[in-house]
């Protein structure tokens, strides 16, 4: 039975959205903003807003909130943390119930959190940190279409991280002369091999013709080195229509995998291509581009690790996470922060690798995490280390900028991936002991010797522009 | 300018030079030390592709002695000499292999 009278007119969004004592629910979608308001907004008001705006609320009352129970219904800002090292910015915590959201739906749950409130003039900026999805909803998603151990039986590789390349130069190949970049790249001792992600199908290269000599590329790799090899053929298309019709097409030429541009393409999309994945039995490798743009800001926009959530609830087998050591943005701690999300069953909070909330996947399967850009033979033991064997490692400039082609740079990484892992298991420091390491194993690859010549004095030392928050 | 000849490998490891006694034992207590169990599989080079070797005995489950594995692995060589040998770790909490190297490649 109601009891409320309808009042018209503007409220305070804390009478309502406040809510200091409230225990968030197991069953509860956790989210932590981080809020930088205009001056002179109390943060508790700037916190019931962000809350509001991204659930139940409006700016106004409204006759027909009293047609439903909107204390089910709303969202509740119910903790405000000070930022380390910020005096501007602070965090607010925001409760949201499961019946916010549509089953299976990333679209529907980022559509509401960082929809409107992001635009709200009430803050200067807001950043989305980190959201804590309850076991319920992740049941309710497909996720990877194959996942880690399923991806190691199928390609046979066990034991080590894989490595790949992407193909150069990114445009302008005929599909003939392509085709032959990544057979090289396969003989030569790669695992795998990439479309640049701005290779779809232009008019110097169309798809059809790409996916067919890429296709005898694989199958000639295979038969001569007796191991299992694969190309992610770019399927991202201007629509979905076009994307099923190149996913088909990759399938029938026999690679094993297939690529996908999440943010670019859209949730939409990408969550359709995971689940045909699954049912025809294809991995899918997950580019990240347009992330910059909204993850790298320390102050506004969407912190990487959430993007990389919701790509493992919506579906793909392989997702870039920088290299650390690159020529690409990331700090150590923050890129294994959203590294563990991609790969374990359960990730703990941990505030020195910006984790905020503790993190149950149950039984999704795990995302191999991507390092790619600006990495060389001398950079593998720092990121066999970083990365662990459940990683795909990729070496494009790395394996074809080699004086002997790709063929011998494959080979010269293969080596020092081979060698760096045979340390690591015998006991060693592999990232102190780097030099020695691949000195020795270059003694008997002169593809690696020379490698190791040619990117002798290749570094990129910058700082990092969106830096954990510590004091 | 090199010339780079494409040869026949057998996955992880195929790329290093043939590991001597020492060697094998450092990966084989890798194995151990991870609490994976180690097992034996051999096949004929013709069928190296084949996602399944023929298995010799069943996995050394709870296997914590590392000359076992290693008289193991040279008792399946000299049984098949012709053959290629090699060791798995099986991870039971990963259902998958943590380690999987040839560690004698038969006589073709």
């Amino acid at each position: 039975m109601s009891t409320k009278s309808y009042q018209a007119g503007v409220k305070e969004y804390r009478d309502k959205y406040w809510t200091p004592d409230y225990a968030p629910l197991d069953t509860d979608l956790l989210a932590c903003f981080k809020v930088t308001g205009q001056p002179e907004v109390p943060r508790e008001e700037v916190a019931a807003a962000v809350a509001a705006e991204s659930s139940t609320g409006t700016w106004s009352t409204v006759w027909s909130e009293l047609l439903t129970d909107l204390e089910y219904y709303k969202g509740r800002a119910y903790r405000i943390e000070e930022v380390p090292g910020d005096t501007e910015s602070f965090y607010a915590f925001v409760a949201y119930p499961i019946d916010l959201f549509e089953e299976g739906s990333v679209v529907n749950v980022l559509t509401s959190l960082v929809g409107n409130v992001f635009g709200f003039k009430a803050l200067k900026h807001l950043r989305l940190e980190d959201i804590r999805f309850p076991i319920a909803y992740i049941k309710t998603c497909g996720g990877p279409p194959a996942g880690i151990q399923v991806e190691r039986d199928r390609l046979n590789k066990y034991g080590r991280p894989m490595l790949g390349a992407t193909i150069k130069p990114k445009l302008g190949l005929s599909a003939k002369n392509y085709g032959r970049a990544v057979y090289e790249c396969l003989r030569g001792g790669l695992d795998m091999t990439k479309d640049d992600e701005n290779v779809n199908s232009q008019p110097f290269m169309r798809w059809r013709d790409r996916f067919e000599f890429v296709g005898e590329a694989i199958q000639k790799a295979q038969q001569e080195t007796g191991e299992r090899k694969g190309h992610y053929l770019n399927v991202t298309a201007a629509t979905p229509e076009e994307m099923y019709k190149r996913a088909e097409f990759a399938k029938e030429v026999g690679s094993p995998i297939m690529m996908h541009d999440f943010l670019t393409g859209g949730f939409t999309a990408n969550t359709g291509l995971a689940n045909w994945c699954r049912e025809n039995g294809m991995l899918l490798h997950i580019h990240r581009a347009m992330h910059a743009v909204i993850d790298r800001h320390p102050k506004h926009g969407i912190h990487f690790r959430v993007l990389a959530k919701c790509l493992r609830l919506s579906g793909g087998d392989h997702l870039h996470t920088g290299t650390v050591v690159g020529k690409l943005e990331g700090d150590r701690n923050s890129t294994l922060g959203f590294v563990d999300q991609l790969r374990e069953s359960f990730v703990p909070e941990d505030r020195s690798r910006g984790v905020f909330f503790d993190q149950d996947w149950g039984s999704l399967p795990g995302v191999f995490a991507v390092a790619s850009g600006g990495i060389h033979v001398w950079h593998m033991p720092a990121l066999v280390t970083i990365f662990g064997d459940d990683s795909m490692l990729q070496f494009g400039g790395g394996t074809q900028g080699h004086p002997w082609g790709n063929a011998a740079g494959a080979a010269a990484n293969r080596v020092a991936c081979e060698a760096s892992v045979k340390a690591r298991n015998e006991g060693r420091e592999i990232e102190k002991e780097s030099r020695d390491i691949l000195t020795e194993a270059a003694r008997t690859s002169p593809e690696l010797a020379i490698a190791m010549e040619t990117w002798k004095e290749i570094k990129f030392e910058f700082e990092t522009v969106d830096k954990l928050d510590v004091g | 300018m090199g010339n780079f000849e494409t040869t026949q490998t057998l996955e992880t490891f195929g790329f290093l030079p043939k590991m001597d006694q020492n060697e094998i034992q450092a990966q084989v207590a890798y194995i151990l030390a991870n609490g994976w169990s180690p097992a034996i599989e051999h096949e004929h080079p013709s069928r190296a592709v084949d996602t399944y070797w023929t298995m010799w005995k069943l996995p050394f489950f709870g296997e914590t002695d590392l000359g076992h594995v290693m008289a193991e692995l040279e008792a399946c060589h000299r049984q098949f000499p012709d053959h290629h040998v090699r060791l798995t770790g099986y991870d039971n909490y990963t259902q998958s292999q943590g380690s999987c190297f040839v560690v004698f490649e038969g006589r073709s």
